[in-house]
């Protein structure tokens, strides 16, 4: 017990699974899946497969605050993606083609990456401030986004490219697909060689890493890209979703989830160790809190606040502060009660 | 030696224990200090007193024992109560505002005040009287800023003054300062000791010990060793009593380093005019194959910055570097790992370890990045590695896995020495390597540092104390002012004419090469 407690990843399941269980106690057909023509429907069906966009950003997000960084541009980024990919889609004569979905694709997401490496290049070898140097893009990429679509929001028809979120392989979403790709494909990357390490090492501690040989430009260069590409793709699935590329809605406010996310997940925003397996966790947990709100019915217009009172809730729980606080408050009272008050676990 | 033990205790520190994760950095010492003395905290870096020091000023919380101050028991949660007992500190980085003015700092918190509101004009004349108690004329309204170091801290002593401190707390209050300054300095201590204000002085160099104590304590390993007045212990035994076992252990070394070393082949490293404006004046260096070259002198005489210039964590901006013949440009730490050339950094925490990882991810580090992050050190590979080093080194706890953070100075050291050792290197830079760890781990770097010599590996040693250096150096370069001074083959020198040597920047011996 004592084990599973000490787990990094105990509370921000327990904050996940307690989220579920509200829902589903609320109202019960929120665990239902139903099978419609070999594919699977229902609300943890839409949590997956609407969490794509939020878990590949997330993942990028993930390894940046783990070099000590932040990348405020994700949302940007997607627009740009979306809007090149759009573009070139409405632009060629065969829009329904294989062949032009996956270069418009490709591109979409080259360009994403190029603008991680710009942001790269501004922390790592300018030595700009993260946050500043990301505002940037943040700022300037829709500006960009319009750019591309000459300012209107391209709508497009083209069967292969809403298969990216709208379709189903094997009974599930393509779009969780490509996520769970992603974490594998990021996992592998970064827990499979050196590279996880070397970019906690030189999260926790720059200067130290710099003296025992650590390229750390290179790493903190690598992991803006990996964001930039991560947040590009994240724009495809976007725009396949709503078949159009809208500079302005895009990816808006996604950078304060993916952060979010990451934090729940239990990764300091102080950077060094980070946790992938937690992020994952942190994604479902937003994204169910997204979906509890159209769930109960919460309003529009109190949805921010409660979304925000819940985050707080999900945080606390999650602080160790707070939690050795709260046991020794509960030790202090416990020789005063003659009877003990049983476990004092604080659950929201 | 005008304390009589007739005086009152004024703070009597009674099994005091404070245990960090880890280390026991202070185990049941008493410590009893009396008004009107200059007492004298003793030991070897590691043995606890800045520990004492911060349990006393209510900078880190006991985990045992009892504080009492003028006979009322205390518990501190913070510097505040601390001071408000009638502690005050001086540290050795002056804790005051170098940019408002000395009469603001001298007068801070004690402004004089008229209606509600500051008269200042009052105030500088109340700073400027306290000043010139102490015998100081400086000028009220001139900014901190613009005094030395020493300067600074005789107004930090004013200050405590005007606080009516009981207790004046002074951390190696002279590391930094010349002769005629500590001069300055004693005399306002001597001054403030008279009107019976108790002074804890810690300090590193032993003259000044005998100079101005009244009284010592001596601490060793965290636990009291004895409380003798500075007038009955000679100075052989003081030594004695603070290293203990250590100095038989080193005897057999200090032969050893007396080995001969082959000059005729060309150094392992050379540099030539090796220099960066404001930082070190050019200076010249060598290291031979199985020579230990030790850097001696005092903080801020330009050692670090010659190390740090030869590693390239620094960038020269004059001079030229070869290994072994060749020219090397290393402007990097990077280019120094490719020339398989090591550095451990004399701030271990800030500079040395990478805290959240584990002993054995920190040992790994060095080969990993040398490798590159495209080749994993596999499992198998790190765990005979770490195991090997552990084991070679002493490494306590032997858990590859405890965070290194958790570790005692002295291990962490031992770790950064192994993540060195790892990537196989001819030339390994070591600043400070023994800082602020217990005897034990001190001993058995420099036994590892001796071995490493005797097989052929090259070193560069940096220690504030200077016996560590002639005992492990082969030559000795002298430095002091950013500049170096001079160069000494080590078999025959005496920490004495070492001293002189760095006091005098002369060395009336023809071994002087500078």
């Amino acid at each position: 017990m004592k084990r599973i407690l000490k787990n990094r990843l105990f509370w921000p399941v327990l904050a996940l699974v307690a989220l579920i269980v509200i829902n589903t106690i609320a109202r019960p057909s929120f665990i239902s899946i139903t099978v419609q023509g070999g594919q699977l429907y229902g609300p943890l069906i839409d949590i997956l497969r609407n969490s794509a966009p939020l878990m590949l950003v997330a993942l990028g997000m993930t390894i940046v605050i783990a070099t000590r960084g932040i990348d405020l541009s994700v949302g940007a980024v997607m627009a740009v993606s979306g809007a090149v990919a759009l573009t070139i889609i409405e632009g060629s004569s065969d829009p329904n083609g294989l062949g032009t979905v996956l270069v418009a694709i490709v591109v979409g997401v080259l360009v994403a990456l190029v603008l991680g490496v710009w942001n790269g290049f501004l922390v790592a070898v300018v030595g700009i401030q993260p946050i500043i140097a990301t505002l940037v893009l943040m700022l300037a990429g829709r500006g960009i986004a319009l750019l591309i679509t000459g300012g209107f929001i391209t709508t497009i028809n083209s069967e292969p490219y809403k298969f990216m979120a709208q379709g189903y392989v094997l009974g599930l979403p393509f779009a969780l697909y490509v996520s769970m790709a992603a974490v594998v494909v990021v996992a592998l990357l970064e827990r499979r060689t050196a590279l996880g390490v070397l970019t906690e090492a030189v999260g926790i501690n720059p200067e130290a890493s710099r003296l025992a040989g650590v390229r750390s430009r290179g790493i903190i260069w690598g992991a803006y890209a990996a964001s930039g590409l991560l947040a590009g793709l994240a724009g495809i699935l976007y725009s396949s979703n709503i078949m159009a590329a809208d500079a302005n809605a895009a990816g808006l406010y996604i950078e304060l989830d993916a952060i979010l996310a990451v934090v729940l997940g239990g990764t300091s925003l102080m950077g060094g160790k980070f946790s992938l397996a937690g992020t994952v966790v942190g994604v479902f947990t937003i994204q169910t809190l997204k979906s509890t709100i159209t769930f109960l019915g919460v309003p529009p217009a109190v949805s921010p606040l409660f979304l925000a009172i819940v985050v707080v809730i999900v945080v606390l729980v999650q602080s160790p502060r707070l939690r050795s606080v709260l046991a020794r408050a509960s030790q202090a009272l416990r020789p005063r009660n003659s009877s003990p008050q049983g476990g004092s676990e604080v659950a929201s | 030696m005008t304390a009589a033990p007739a005086q009152p205790a004024i703070v009597e520190m009674r099994g005091i224990t404070i245990q960090f994760p880890g280390v026991k950095a202070l185990d049941g010492v008493d410590f009893v200090l009396r008004s009107g003395e200059v007492h004298t905290l003793m030991g070897e870096n590691g043995a606890g007193k800045s520990t004492l020091i911060k349990a006393l000023t209510g900078v880190y919380p006991i985990d045992g024992g009892t504080i009492t101050v003028a006979g009322e028991q205390r518990v501190f949660r913070g510097t505040a109560d601390a001071q408000a007992a009638g502690i005050s500190t001086v540290y050795q980085e002056v804790n005051l505002c170098t940019n408002l003015s000395v009469g603001e700092n001298v007068m801070l918190g004690h402004e004089v005040r008229r209606a509600g509101l500051i008269d200042w004009k009052a105030t500088h004349r109340e700073a400027a009287r306290h000043l010139t108690n102490l015998g100081l004329d400086i000028d009220t309204r001139s900014a901190l800023s613009t005094h030395s170091i020493a300067i600074q801290q005789l107004v930090a002593i004013s200050r405590a003054m005007v606080g009516e401190a009981r207790v004046l707390v002074l951390d190696e209050p002279t590391s930094s300062l010349d002769r005629s300054e500590v001069e300055q300095l004693f005399a306002v201590m001597r001054d403030v000791r008279d009107r019976g204000v108790a002074i804890l002085f810690v300090t590193h160099f032993l003259d000044q010990v005998y100079e101005i104590s009244d009284r010592l304590t001596v601490l060793r390993n965290g636990m009291l060793v004895g409380e003798y007045p500075a007038a009955e212990l000679p100075r052989g035994e003081l030594i004695s009593l603070m290293i203990g076992r250590e100095l038989d252990e080193l005897d057999a070394l200090s032969r050893s380093a007396a080995r001969e070393i082959d000059r005729d082949a060309a150094p392992v490293l050379e540099a030539s005019d090796l220099g960066r404006k404001g930082v070190l004046e050019p200076a010249d260096v060598s290291v031979y194959d199985g020579e230990v070259v030790g850097f001696a002198g005092l903080l801020g005489s330009g050692r670090t910055e010659l190390a740090r210039l030869l590693y390239g964590a620094d960038r020269a901006d004059s001079g030229s570097t070869q290994v072994r013949g060749t020219p090397a440009r290393i402007t990097t730490p990077r280019h120094a790992i490719d020339q398989r050339i090591a550095f451990s950094s004399e701030d271990r925490r800030a500079e040395g370890i990478i805290g959240d990882l584990s002993v054995a991810e920190n040992i790994v580090l060095g080969i990993q990045a040398k490798r590159g992050w495209l080749r994993k050190v596999g499992r198998a590979e790190q765990a005979a590695l770490v195991d090997e080093y552990i084991a070679a080194l002493g490494v306590r706890p032997a858990d590859p896995n405890r965070l290194i953070k958790n570790l005692s100075g002295g291990n962490q050291q031992k770790v950064l020495l192994a993540r060195w050792l790892a990537t196989a290197p001819q030339l390994i830079i070591l600043d400070e390597p023994t800082r602020g760890i217990d005897v034990g781990a001190k001993a058995d770097i420099q036994r590892k540092v001796a071995e490493l010599a005797a097989q052929g590996m090259s070193v560069v040693f940096i220690s504030s104390e200077l016996e560590e250096v002639l005992r492990l150096a082969h030559r000795v370069v002298v430095m002091r002012d950013r500049r170096k001074i001079g160069e000494l083959t080590s078999h025959d020198i005496e920490v004495g004419d070492l001293v002189d040597f760095i006091a005098d920047g002369a060395l009336e011996s023809p071994e002087n090469v500078a």
